[in-house]
């Protein structure tokens, strides 16, 4: 499946992933809008979705699902607002803001790791059986 | 039979057309009235008034059942009413357990007002459709449903002659009706009965969610106190709200921030700790059945004994690996994170009219297994699941019918009825098929389950006045006050649950007040003064989510780490401090804790004095009965022998050498009961009650609460 694969050690903490990030989605510069995170205290630590899909089971409206690329996408019309999938979330990626009544989350559409200046981000391929498995374990 | 022959069968009695208005900070600011008498139908506004001084949920209930009825209102007059509010916060779906509605009556059982606290969805899709409130009065002629369409503005009311009674099979039928498709279902729910609600004075209301992964109707229960059994002396057969287009922001509130910061810290929080404490999300509240019996306090044969070696095989274990299927998304509303509401799916029946059916049956709860599975004792897991469904679906209170079912299961063990008596049926304890068939009986009307289903306030007048019994020896055993059945805990080593139950509003139920291990485990509350602050607090403090439409669960079956060093761990401060942060998010008002008290405070004397008006509610009525207090029978006291001679030595220097075990009993008894006189006169202090326990005028005008209404009813007994 496909996602956003990351190598911490490269990150340079430019900023430049969070910017085309939330420019894209919320129309604005702001890393509190960005799907993608930053640590910017310390060591280089990139914070992002792995498609892992546990959200998808947590989800009381069954408003997120795989898509058939792998990636795990929220559908804002059925989306309910009740941020559990950001309290469940294995790696906290999953992302909320008080101006949105959704949460959202990175769907791997690589615009970041086109702007990233040290290859630290990149578009990937990995095994998904087992995301799948759990997927289907309801 | 299909959807088409159902609507085929329908006559429309009455249409009602309405704007569908916004919420604001919580309110719709209106209540929908409607009269099946009259078939009528109107819109009341929610006063000011009403908000500051009852808030909502049951606080909105209990005024409109005064207003609607009179001193001599009884359940099964035409003005008796049903009232379903859930509260300014219901309805949110950031913070676990805020979908829950508070349904009110005046109570078969008790003949007093009720107050029930009920998840599923419809509650907060009523709100949504504009209502803060329903308030149904009158008496249909004929079986009815009434709908109400959230989205287009329009109710009905139609005659409903084909559709089904049980719940399983007719919250099936209305929601594949008025979905209009598969993923319309979720938007679609149910208020039913069933056919044993027509016959059993403790009758329930179930309450539909439409589970969208099981795809199937899944119910919860506003279960104590009968109001099933009002809702079908009124030929209603089922009220259906739909409305489509849920998002986290409806109720409009004043700060959305700080909901989702409290929510989301509570989802973490879930996420972390449920796993190494209560297990909610995998077993529900279930996970006690084994820690009650370890600590003498799971109710065994009818609450002669405290635990048993075969309490594991009933145990939450058992119930996992077995039966329960791990959906995960468990809630009873949106984001509730606790997810509790547990199912065991294709669970195939072995008795009764759906014999041989795969079946989804919602639970078992902790106090349905101990209800009607150890109080009965029956250890089989099966059977324990087979009672629920039949409870659910027929819509009987399973905490009534478990402690009714154990009161006669001793009666005919002791000889005081016979099988005669039961019609052929041998009830004796651990009998699955006497006690299952004693549901099939009140589901058809016949039998003896139709005197067990009057509950064990009208069978003790039976069994004395027709079969001779001793009424004093029935008194001490049958585990009702104020006509409520016990639910389910063994409260004779704990001196504040004794009260935490004998001096509730409603009866017996442990929604006010659980305080054993405070008191039996912990001994955090050893003297009357400390005994009586916590039944002050505890059970204004629970009164409180029955106002805003909330869940008790989140607050205290998950605990924060480093809530142990606290000042205060049983209170756990930091959850009450999320509430009062939600309720400022939600209304825009500020409170503190003890603002939070005194508004319960406003609505529990407002309880005490609508109880007092109907001719209970004064220290008469606080009387227990001994079971519930010590041991009755010399059985009981030689179970526990040890514990209660080295009492008597301990306490009372009593010598207990050469002395009969009568003997000792006798001046148990003498003790305890003198011990729970003095507990009363500590909490009616604390409560600003006189020595009868009526509130005082000067605690009144102190809360605000010296209406006239109340003054007329209380002056004359200061």
């Amino acid at each position: 499946m496909k996602y956003l694969a990351k190598d911490d050690s490269k990150c340079i903490q430019c900023g430049l992933c969070e910017e085309i990030c939330s420019s894209t989605y919320f129309k604005t510069k702001d890393k509190a809008k960005s799907c993608i995170l930053i640590a910017n205290d310390g060591k280089p630590e990139i914070n992002v979705c792995n498609q892992c899909g546990k959200c998808i089971d947590i989800c009381p409206v069954e408003a997120i699902k795989r898509d058939k690329l792998g990636v795990v996408r929220i559908n804002k019309k059925d989306c309910v607002g009740c941020f559990m999938c950001v309290g469940f979330c294995p790696e906290n990626a999953m992302r909320q803001h008080d101006d949105y009544i959704e949460a959202f989350k990175c769907i791997a559409c690589g615009l970041c790791a086109k702007k990233c200046p040290s290859g630290a981000i990149f578009i990937a391929e990995k095994d998904d059986s087992e995301a799948k498995e759990r997927v289907c374990a309801d | 039979m299909d959807i088409n022959t159902l609507k085929e069968g329908r006559k429309l009695l009455t249409e009602y057309k309405y704007e569908l208005g916004k919420l604001d900070k919580g309110y719709t600011d209106r209540s929908l009235y409607i009269n099946i008498s009259e078939n009528k139908i109107d819109s009341k506004p929610v006063t000011q008034m009403m908000k500051d001084k009852f808030v909502g949920g049951k606080g909105f209930g209990l005024w409109y059942l005064w207003n609607g009825t009179t001193p001599t209102t009884k359940w099964n007059d035409p003005e008796n009413e049903i009232i379903i509010c859930g509260g300014p916060v219901c309805g949110i779906t950031q913070y676990p357990g805020s979908g829950k509605s508070l349904v009110c009556s005046i109570s078969p059982m008790t003949n007093i007002p009720i107050d029930s606290n009920v998840g599923g969805y419809f509650g907060p899709l009523l709100k949504f459709a504009g209502w803060d409130a329903l308030e149904l009065q009158g008496k249909a002629e004929k079986d009815i449903i009434i709908y109400i369409d959230g989205n287009k503005g329009v109710i009905t009311i139609e005659e409903a002659p084909l559709e089904a009674i049980d719940s399983h099979v007719l919250a099936e039928q209305l929601t594949e009706m008025y979905a209009d498709n598969e993923a319309d279902k979720r938007n679609v729910s149910v208020v039913t009965a069933g056919t044993g609600a027509e016959h059993a004075k403790m009758g329930l209301l179930n309450f539909s969610l439409y589970d969208t992964r099981r795809k199937v109707t899944r119910f919860k229960q506003a279960g104590r106190g009968g109001i099933g059994r009002v809702f079908r002396d009124k030929k209603v057969k089922a009220i259906v709200v739909k409305f489509s287009g849920v998002k986290g922001n409806l109720n409009n509130p004043v700060d959305q921030a700080i909901i989702n910061k409290a929510g989301i810290k509570m989802h973490k929080e879930m996420h972390n700790l449920d796993d190494k404490q209560n297990r909610m999300r995998k077993v529900g509240t279930g996970y006690s059945v084994e820690i009650m019996s370890a600590y003498d306090l799971l109710p065994v044969m009818n609450y002669q004994y405290g635990g048993h070696e075969d309490a594991k095989k009933i145990g939450p274990d058992i119930l996992i690996n077995n039966y329960l299927t791990q959906g995960l998304e468990d809630g009873c509303w949106y984001g509730c994170s606790m997810a509790c509401a547990k199912t065991a799916d294709n669970f195939e029946l072995q008795t009764g009219p759906y014999k041989g059916q795969r079946v989804t049956v919602d639970g078992p709860e902790y106090e349905t297994t101990a209800g009607v599975g150890s109080n009965c004792g029956i250890f089989d897991p099966r059977a324990i699941l087979e009672i629920n469904f039949y409870c659910d679906t027929y819509g009987i209170d399973t905490i009534s019918f478990g402690t009714s079912t154990a009161f006669v299961m001793e009666c005919y063990t002791r000889g005081i009825i016979n099988k005669e008596i039961t019609g052929g049926l041998d009830l004796k304890f651990g009998n699955f098929e006497a006690s299952v068939e004693l549901l099939h009986q009140m589901s058809r009307g016949e039998g003896f389950g139709v005197v067990v289903g009057q509950g064990i306030h009208q069978m003790k007048k039976i069994f004395s006045e027709e079969y001779g019994a001793d009424p004093d020896f029935l008194f001490d055993i049958g585990m009702e006050q104020k006509g409520l059945e016990y639910s389910e805990y063994g409260s004779k080593e704990s001196l504040a649950q004794q009260g935490g139950f004998g001096l509730t509003n409603k009866g017996p139920q442990h929604d006010e007040a659980w305080l054993i291990f405070m008191d039996m485990v912990n001994n955090q509350i050893p003297t009357f003064e400390d005994k009586a602050e916590a039944l002050y607090y505890f059970p204004m403090f629970r009164t409180w989510f029955g106002l805003y439409g909330l869940c008790k669960l989140p607050w205290n079956d998950i605990v924060p780490e480093g809530n142990k060093y606290t000042s205060e761990p049983a209170k756990i401060p930091e959850h009450v401090q999320n509430y009062l942060d939600v309720v400022y998010g939600v209304t825009g008002k500020r409170l503190n804790t003890t603002d939070m008290v005194r508004e319960s405070e406003r609505v529990y004397n407002f309880q005490r004095i609508f109880n007092i008006r109907l001719g209970k509610g004064l220290r008469a009525n606080d009387r227990v009965p001994y079971r519930s207090m010590g041991p009755v029978t010399k059985e009981e006291y030689e179970s526990r022998q040890e514990r209660y001679d080295g009492q008597l030595k301990e306490i009372l220097g009593y010598d207990t050498e050469g002395k009969s075990t009568e003997e000792k009993m006798a001046v148990l008894r003498k003790h305890r009961e003198n011990q729970y006189e003095k507990l009363i006169d500590a909490v009616y202090a604390r409560r600003g009650w006189n020595s009868n326990g009526v509130p005082t005028l000067e605690r009144l005008k102190d809360l605000g609460m010296d209406l006239p209404i109340l003054v007329d009813v209380v002056k004359d007994l200061q």
